[in-house]
């Protein structure tokens, strides 16, 4: 980055402006005074405080982002103690190298990047042969064609109660390989975009499309069973 | 358009990207196929029930224990 287009940025920064204009760091010989639009997310400035010395930006971020990070770790070790640990070790981590972090992602991003390589560790030191890596399983094509062709009504949510719904739903992500589970965790459940969630997993963006339809697909199929049962008894 | 080639463009129809040429083929066959508009109706449901619950909540006492070992770890490594 320029100086100029940096002295904008730190200015923008600390003014706390969300939407700056700024020069183009490669204008194009034809366009030399080009204008670009650049998004700047609320979270640059509290990293930008964070690595000057500003505990409580850190903390702030913290507090914005421990839920997310403690769900993708326990969607990924399906243990709460682990996902606990992992979501200390993620952020302090991150904590440490704050000065890595080029702001070319989203911090959010980074951090669920982190979070993703700790869980994955993590499994690896239990040495067990399940579920260590992003991708087992992916290759099976079980329960991703459709074979259940009947419409949920009236509504799961009608049918069952908080509890059982949660214990249904839990159990049912938990079937699923970690390589499926965790591709429909960060898109559907936390909101990734598709580009974000193939950049958070080291994968490609056809990988997570092709992951996330039968990630989709195979929940769609599991949930039908139990809906349908439920149905049927209580006909 | 099949059934196999619609379920191909599903992840592209759920997030609006499937290419303009193909979405009144799309269109055309959710209206013919009851299958598929199953599918996609209970695919929807599927992904609006795990947005709308949280199945692993934290408690606001493990926050606050987490927060402070967090922090503590930070101020540690300063």
């Amino acid at each position: 980055m320029s100086a100029a287009v940096t002295l904008i940025f730190a200015e923008c920064v600390a003014a706390g402006m969300e939407r700056v204009r700024t020069e183009h760091e490669f204008p194009m010989a034809t366009t030399p005074t080009a204008i670009t639009e650049v998004e700047i997310h609320p979270d640059v400035a509290l990293v930008e405080r964070a690595k000057a010395g500003d505990v409580s930006a850190f903390e702030t971020l913290v507090k914005q982002y421990d839920r997310q990070i403690f769900r993708v770790a326990q969607h990924i070790t399906q243990n709460r103690e682990d996902a606990e640990d992992i979501t200390q070790d993620a952020f302090l981590k991150a904590y440490q190298k704050l000065d890595q972090f080029q702001g070319n992602s989203k911090f959010s991003t980074w951090l669920v990047r982190i979070a993703v390589n700790e869980s994955l560790m993590r499994l690896r030191k239990r040495k067990t042969s399940k579920t260590v890596s992003m991708d087992e399983d992916v290759h099976t094509e079980e329960g991703s064609i459709p074979r259940d062709f009947a419409d949920w009504s009236p509504n799961p949510e009608q049918l069952y109660n908080q509890g059982e719904l949660g214990d249904i739903l839990r159990k049912t992500i938990n079937g699923l390989p970690p390589g499926f589970r965790t591709v429909f965790t960060l898109r559907d459940i936390e909101n990734l975009s598709t580009e974000e969630t193939a950049e958070a997993l080291g994968l490609s963006v056809p990988a997570v499309k092709s992951r996330l339809l039968r990630a989709r697909l195979q929940l769609r199929e599991r949930l039908s069973r139990y809906f349908r049962q439920k149905k049927e008894s209580t006909a | 358009m099949t059934c196999t080639d619609f379920l191909s463009k599903m992840t592209d129809y759920f997030d609006g990207q499937v290419q303009p040429e193909f979405i009144e083929e799309v269109r055309a066959h959710l209206c013919e196929c009851s299958h598929c508009e199953v599918v996609v109706n209970t695919t929807r449901q599927t992904i609006e029930i795990y947005k709308d619950h949280e199945i692993y909540e934290l408690s606001t006492e493990t926050r606050d224990r987490m927060h402070k070992a967090i922090m503590a770890k930070c101020a540690e490594c300063r």
